[in-house]
């Protein structure tokens, strides 16, 4: 016994003294903090979510306006014979004096007291109402006469106008809108004639010009992102899955496997934007292919998914155990047989989910399709594959790079709407690469 | 003849030489397959592989070498006068490319007919009328010079093409025969379609490295060009981004690397903070029920694409940090700044932090925390002085992966950051990066003969310089660590 001890002042040690009051102190306010970190983590998940999704939703919703639409001969088909080819002649600035026409005697005929021009009156129209009705027009010439009922577009500030974007008072200082539309408007949707509803043109149509945000869509652009995954999943998965067998079952141990590993590693953590650079210079530049193209897309896309899926499938060809292997060997098969017939099969579900997130990654990549002109204004749907990989085309994050470039209030609700598609996509793909893990997973 | 074709056709004669080869050693040893050195389908393979893989590969040289022969061929026809009269031998060449793609879709469409083609002369046709008809668009008036060129370039590459599918198929046929008069009965079959499998798989497995050359070479080559044009010492050291696309542009790195830098930094003030207490929180607070929950939660952000992060930047942290911090404290008024870039991008390396920190403290052997645990310290006393410091090599190297990835990003700072280069210490101004600049320069129509273009691969290639040499080090680091517990 020391002296130390003897003179101690006797305490219970269930009671606790300064000195472990503060460690203890210290402790739950470092608890706190590790806590606090997760919490934040997580609320900024929700904030970003949240921030998307409330701003996006009302992109799949959208203001129609429902009219009665006298076709009148004199306008669209003056010689009156109902060839196709005659009838082309009337553009679609032709068929917009019919469609306003019918819409200000249809708001006569409700009894709607309003005060607007004409001009006024049309101007509330889309600009792709005329363009909706040509292409019906053309498409059965034999309605020219008849009186049709058209659900068109409203301008995208009626619209805007109803999803509580435009107000009266914003439209006083609105160039664009006046606040004497919006009250007929208002009126027009009491009765009926003008509703929101469902729109699942912004899923299939393609882009609209800056001055049309009510009618763009994402049609091409997911057509482009599909055909780009087609891409990368055609050349990336055998590349991948071949590199990754030699590499992991048959590469001897020396400088050029080292490399190979070293590179695999580093190109892994290239920024995507060099990849771009490398697609802009060689494929483009040097090959000659052609800009904005799902096929350029993909192949960038492909060599920026390869490390991702070459140390998937390495992992999951190292899960496989060697006793495997062995008893293949044992039997009398081949180094190559054991390999194709046993392992690659036992390893297929990690291989699989690997290569599923390495697409869903691909699938969100921005960066690099900038630079090789998928920023291009691409209106008409890429033909099928193949000819339609050389075809321009958009792609779905780009799209949304390019809509929050205009000026529009309107296309930040169609950019958010364009992120929760892209969203939807990434969730079912992640969720069966989930599921696949789930039920194929194997422990040995 | 199309290339699918060709390619179709290569393809049918493998299946043809694979049906053929398999029957002829099943013959040559008397119908009985067990007299066979290998199974038969090897025997089928092998034939395939001779008659498809040498066609194949001869096709993929051809395409990488036929325009640019093509190209040296037809460039001596023109004069020097019609290239200093355009600017640059390559804007001529492609205007004789669109003219001689131009003549191909005439002829496709039934306008012109071939022998009318061969006939053309500027002093008789006007060209462009003509092609305009059938909806190829031409820049400028055809000049005689061109259009004798374009003539001469469809020329040889209809002759080239001819050649080239001759050839193919000669080559097919050729090995489909060697392989077949080669299928006997004692022929090993199965090892020599295994040394062409593992060949291709070796082959794949270069690819990386190809790819890796592909990048330096590509961007080295134009970097060297563009240093023709500008002054290197300007570049590295210039304190001014001034691009002016009518030429006497200022085109300094430095403002852009301090951009770069300024919010790579506020990225990591975020993220390495909150990344490193929800790791130590995980791997050693939390109980099971809620790990199992959050840890998946905040690796989602990990899954997000960056454009959705840019996005959130744009349209919701931007305005809120404008509105709430920037306009009372007087720093400004922009909503892209160097501080929403900063916070949303440290938010994106939020679980990168985490994730990587995670491993790297499940790794520090248990004995060391029971150690330290025996001695009366309390759990957080054993974080911070025996976790910590065992796992600092690992979490060094996982910040120092954060900053690469950090200084590489592109859309956050597209749309959060800002256009304008400023070298300034208020973190509420707009400023620009490195990536926005490369994005700027090379978007659109550019000319890749201006320095005002070719400065984006010099950019390019600083940043490829700046990651590697970050990855490199990280990976070092972390690997030295690893091997310290193993």
């Amino acid at each position: 016994m020391t002296d130390a001890t003897a003179n101690a002042p006797a305490r219970s040690l269930f009671t606790e003294d300064a000195r472990t009051k503060k460690r203890n102190r210290a402790e739950a306010r470092f608890r706190a903090y590790g806590l606090a970190a997760v919490i934040v983590g997580l609320l900024a998940l929700v904030m970003l979510l949240v921030s998307i999704l409330s701003n996006g939703m009302s992109a799949f919703r959208q203001t129609f306006l429902t009219i009665p639409v006298e076709l009148t001969e004199a306008r669209l088909d003056p010689q009156g014979n109902r060839d196709p080819a005659e009838m082309a002649a009337v553009t679609t600035f032709g068929y917009l004096p019919v469609l306003a026409q019918s819409y200000i005697d249809h708001v006569e005929s409700l009894g709607i007291e309003h005060d607007l021009s004409p001009q006024a009156m049309a101007a509330m129209i889309s600009g792709e109402a005329p363009a909706q009705l040509r292409s019906l027009v053309l498409e059965d010439p034999s309605l020219v006469g008849q009186t049709v009922t058209l659900r068109v577009l409203v301008s995208g500030r009626i619209d805007g106008f109803f999803k509580g974007r435009v107000t009266m008072a914003s439209a006083e200082r609105d160039a664009n809108v006046t606040p004497e539309q919006l009250q007929l408007a208002q009126a027009l949707a009491e009765v009926g004639v003008i509703e929101t509803r469902f729109n699942w043109s912004f899923v299939t149509a393609p882009d609209a010009s800056g001055q049309r945000p009510e009618a763009a869509g994402l049609g091409v652009a997911i057509l482009g992102s599909f055909y780009m995954m087609l891409v990368v999943l055609v050349l990336s998965l055998p590349i991948g899955v071949a590199a990754s067998i030699y590499l992991e079952e048959f590469a001897p141990k020396n400088r050029l496997t080292d490399l190979i590993e070293v590179n695999i590693s580093n190109l892994a953590a290239v920024p995507s934007i060099v990849f771009g650079i490398l697609g802009l210079a060689i494929f483009i530049n040097f090959a000659g292919l052609p800009q904005s193209a799902p096929i350029v897309g993909g192949l960038v896309l492909t060599l920026m998914t390869l490390p991702t899926i070459i140390i998937a499938t390495r992992a999951s060809l190292r899960a496989v155990p060697p006793s495997i292997r062995e008893a293949a060997l044992g039997v009398g098969a081949s180094k190559m047989q054991a390999v194709f017939h046993h392992v690659l099969p036992l390893a297929a579900p990690g291989i699989l989910t690997g290569t599923i997130i390495g697409l869903a990654q691909a699938l969100g990549e921005t960066a690099p399709l900038l630079l090789i002109g998928m920023v291009a204004f691409v209106r008409d749907y890429p033909a099928a594959p193949p000819e339609g990989l050389f075809d321009p085309a958009s792609a779905l994050p780009v799209q949304v790079y390019q809509w929050t470039q205009r000026s529009d209030p309107a296309f930040v609700e169609r950019a958010s709407g364009a992120i929760i598609v892209l969203l939807v996509f990434l969730i079912v793909m992640n969720a069966i690469a989930v599921l696949l893990r789930r039920r194929f997973e194997r422990r040995w | 003849m199309p290339l699918l074709w060709l390619f179709v056709i290569v393809l049918a004669l493998g299946a043809l030489g694979f049906v053929l080869g398999r029957q002829r050693a099943i013959a040559s040893a008397g119908g009985d397959a067990r007299q066979l050195h290998s199974l038969p389908n090897y025997y089928g393979s092998n034939v395939a592989i001779l008659t498809v893989v040498p066609a194949l590969m001869v096709l993929a040289v051809w395409l990488i070498l036929q325009p640019m022969v093509i190209q040296a061929r037809v460039t001596s026809l023109i004069p020097e006068a019609a290239i200093e009269q355009i600017g640059s031998r390559s804007l001529v060449m492609s205007d004789v490319r669109r003219v001689a793609e131009g003549l191909d879709t005439a002829v496709a469409a039934g306008a012109l007919s071939e022998a009318e083609t061969r006939g053309l002369s500027t002093d008789e046709t006007d060209v462009r009328a003509r092609l305009g008809e059938v909806g190829v668009a031409l820049g400028g008036a055809v000049t005689p010079e061109v259009l004798a060129a374009a003539l001469r370039y469809r020329a040889l590459d209809h002759t080239a093409d001819t050649l080239r599918s001759g050839l193919v198929i000669v080559l097919a046929a050729l090995g489909l025969a060697y392989g077949y008069l080669r299928t006997r009965q004692e022929f090993r079959a199965r090892n020599s379609v295994e040394r062409a499998i593992l060949a291709l798989l070796m082959l794949a497995s270069t690819l990386a490295i190809l790819t890796t050359v592909g990048i330096v070479f590509s961007m080295l080559f134009e970097t060297f060009n563009f240093f023709e044009l500008y002054p290197w010492r300007e570049f590295f050291f210039g304190l001014e981004w001034r691009p002016s696309f009518e030429g006497g542009s200022d085109l300094g790195l430095i403002p852009l690397l301090w951009g770069t830098l300024y919010i790579s930094i506020i990225a990591l003030l975020v993220s390495v903070p909150i990344g490193l207490f929800a790791a130590i929180y995980m791997a050693e607070y939390a109980g099971k029920r809620f790990r199992a929950v959050a840890k998946p939660l905040i690796e989602v952000l990990a899954g997000i694409p960056t454009i959705v992060y840019g996005l959130f930047a744009l349209i919701t942290v931007g305005p809120l940090l404008r509105d709430y911090f920037a306009q009372p404290l007087g720093l400004g008024t922009s909503s892209s700044s160097v501080m929403t870039a900063g916070v949303v991008m440290g938010i994106m390396l939020i679980p990168f932090v985490s994730s990587l920190s995670d491993d790297i403290i499940n790794a520090v052997p248990q004995s060391l925390r029971d150690g330290s645990y025996g001695l009366g310290a309390t759990q957080s006393e054993t974080v911070r002085q025996v976790i910590l410091p065992a796992a600092l090599p690992g979490i060094v190297g996982a910040i120092l992966l954060a900053a690469s990835r950090a200084i590489g990003e592109t859309m956050i700072v597209v749309l959060g950051a800002g256009a304008a280069a400023a070298l300034s210490l208020n973190p509420f101004e707009a400023m620009t990066t490195v990536t926005v600049k490369i994005v700027g320069q090379l978007t659109g129509d550019t000319n890749f003969e201006s320095p005002e273009a070719l400065v984006a691969f010099a950019l390019g290639l600083t940043l490829f310089v700046i990651t590697l040499g970050l990855n490199v080090l990280a990976l070092y680091i972390v690997r030295k660590y690893r091997e310290q517990y193993e």
